[in-house]
């Protein structure tokens, strides 16, 4: 049996008394995407930021069972969060450049992992503005403000600011819920792009979208895992029948 | 009847904001009016420039200039002291401390700002002063230096406070945004908070200046007085408002002291006006964009 690049097991999640994750265990394969779908508060977010340790800054949270990346337990005694946190980045609903200029945003990440030297930097951002398809479009213009930017702009800068640190890991909540549909299609084609050199976990509402751009779908309902599979095989023929209302929009 | 209260209500709304600003340029008016007097006989560039400022003497000369520097030492140390103070206490408040110690700093903070300038300044005249003069080996220790350390305290909730909120308002995403990439909690204060907050605490340092060197009592109380041009900051000095304030008593009215003196608040007008109007304007620079 061939190890995933993450492994989920038996995760439960509390918010205080709130269990907000019950026993999920999952497996993400190595380049290739995973979307997590499933109807508002189930989980999802919470599920996604088990796998960056973004929930340990919530004060009353609490977690058992294990996650293992590369065969590693995130959240063992020994694990080094911001080695952690280099190697899975994450990518926000609502995208959130730091207000400062296009060039730094992108020198922010090699600069605090000390990565690259102040020479080595122009050509980080530039690799990096070209994974994501913003090269051409900016390089006249790296020194202004990042805020400046349209909203798909921002949202490919802050990708680019994570693969200037070279991650291994992408995660994606609800990457496209602030944008337009000719933004959508832009950032799910990226996506695929990405994808034959980065994991990427993706978070989405739109079950559309998880169709067009998921290797494997997990479907969450009320904190737990109903069902995973291949996305073709679960959105065309679900196990379950709660999966299958919901694909189908009969949900509720 | 209804509508004749609505018009009562409007107008007594519409009159009082109006009153703030008529009673700041009757103010303005009024010193002008008596400041300007003084140039009748005295040149303008010697008032400014002029080094000594002997009121009763004869002829009399109203040098300004060691009063200026003396104000000017005295705010400037005070900002030196109560800024990256004011930066550290806004800082552990709003990003570090949490729960009751949190509770208590910004209570400590705001119990600060309560206490009236003339105890301080009793506090600073019977501790801070001989201390100064033993610490440095001084003759007296009614110096500007000690001004200034008094002042910074005074400083440091208006400092501490508009800090604390220009933190405050830095979106709550560029803080996951810089932890989720790894960075630890200092680098995202450091590079990411302090930078979008800059605006604010542009702002913040500038009221503190306001607020110092307007200040009268205290000062006059551990600052030594002496209207002479300061070589260091460890010197007596006397601000334009110690100035004032000890010498408004014994001027006859209309006579050239007199007006002197209120050229003297022109001058400390001018400058409180201009610095607040920075910070002004450095506070909505960022909402304009
Ligand atoms: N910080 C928190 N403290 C307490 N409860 C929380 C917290 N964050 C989320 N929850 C609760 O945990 C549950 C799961 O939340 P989560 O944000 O993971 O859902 P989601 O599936 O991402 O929803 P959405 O689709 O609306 O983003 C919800 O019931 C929510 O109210
Ligand atoms: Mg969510």
């Amino acid at each position: 049996m061939v190890e995933g690049k993450i492994e989920i097991r038996g995760l439960n999640f509390y918010y205080g008394t709130f269990q907000a994750l019950q026993d999920v265990t999952l497996r993400i394969r190595e380049r290739e995407i995973t979307a997590i779908i499933g109807p508002s508060g189930c989980g999802k977010s919470t599920l996604l930021r088990c796998l960056n340790r973004m929930n340990d800054l919530i004060k009353g949270a609490r977690i058992e069972g294990s996650v293992k990346i590369d065969g590693e337990d995130i959240y063992g005694s020994s694990v080094d969060l911001i080695r952690l946190r280099k190697k899975v980045g994450m990518v926000f609903q609502r995208p959130n450049p730091f207000p400062i200029s296009i060039f730094d945003n992108i020198a922010y990440g090699p600069a605090i992992h000390h990565l690259a030297s102040k020479q080595a930097l122009p050509d980080i951002v530039e690799r990096s503005l070209r994974a994501v398809g913003l090269w051409d479009e900016l390089k006249d213009r790296l020194s202004g403000s990042a805020l400046m930017l349209s909203g798909e702009q921002q949202q490919r800068l802050c990708i680019a600011r994570l693969i200037a640190v070279e991650p291994e890991i992408l995660l994606m909540d609800e990457p496209c819920s602030a944008l337009d549909p000719v933004a959508t299609a832009k950032i799910e084609k990226l996506m695929l792009e990405l994808k034959c050199r980065y994991t990427i976990v993706i978070v989405t509402h739109n079950m559309q979208q998880a169709a067009r751009v998921s290797d494997w779908a997990a479907y969450l309902y009320l904190g737990k895992l109903i069902e995973f599979g291949e996305t073709k095989m679960l959105f065309t023929t679900p196990k379950k029948r709660e999966t299958e209302d919901y694909i189908t929009g009969r949900f509720g | 009847m209804r509508r004749y209260y609505e018009r009562v209500v409007e107008g007594l709304v519409f009159a009082s904001g109006m009153a703030s600003i008529i009673f700041v340029i009757l103010i303005f008016v009024f010193l002008l009016k008596e400041g300007l007097m003084l140039f009748r006989e005295f040149s303008v560039i010697k008032f400014l420039l002029g080094k000594h400022w002997y009121p009763i003497s004869e002829p009399p000369q109203f040098g300004t200039l060691p009063l200026i520097l003396g104000s000017l030492w005295v705010t400037l140390g005070a900002t030196a002291i109560s800024v990256p103070l004011g930066i550290a206490c806004a800082i552990f408040i709003g990003e570090i401390a949490s729960g009751w110690l949190r509770e208590v700093l910004k209570a400590g903070v705001e119990l600060l700002a309560a206490i009236p300038s003339i105890v301080l300044g009793f506090i600073g005249l019977v501790t801070l002063v001989p201390l100064v003069k033993n610490m440095f080996g001084l003759s007296t220790g009614l110096t500007a230096f000690s001004g200034s350390v008094m002042l910074a305290f005074m400083a440091m909730p208006t400092i501490v406070s508009i800090m604390e909120d220009a933190l405050n308002l830095v979106p709550k995403t560029y803080r996951e945004g810089s932890i989720a990439m790894g960075a630890t909690k200092w680098q995202t204060i450091r590079r990411i908070i302090l930078p979008s907050a800059a605006s604010g605490i542009i702002a913040a340092v500038m009221l503190g200046f306001g607020r110092v060197i307007g200040e009268t009592m205290a000062v006059m109380m551990i600052t030594g007085n002496a209207a002479v041009i300061p070589k260091s900051i460890f010197q007596p000095v006397r601000t334009m408002t110690a100035t004032i304030a000890a010498e408004m008593g014994e001027t006859v009215q209309g006579s050239d002291h007199y007006f002197a003196l209120f050229a003297v608040a022109i001058l400390l007008f001018v400058i409180t006006f201009a610095v607040n109007f920075l910070a002004d304007w450095f506070l909505h620079r960022k909402k304009a964009r």
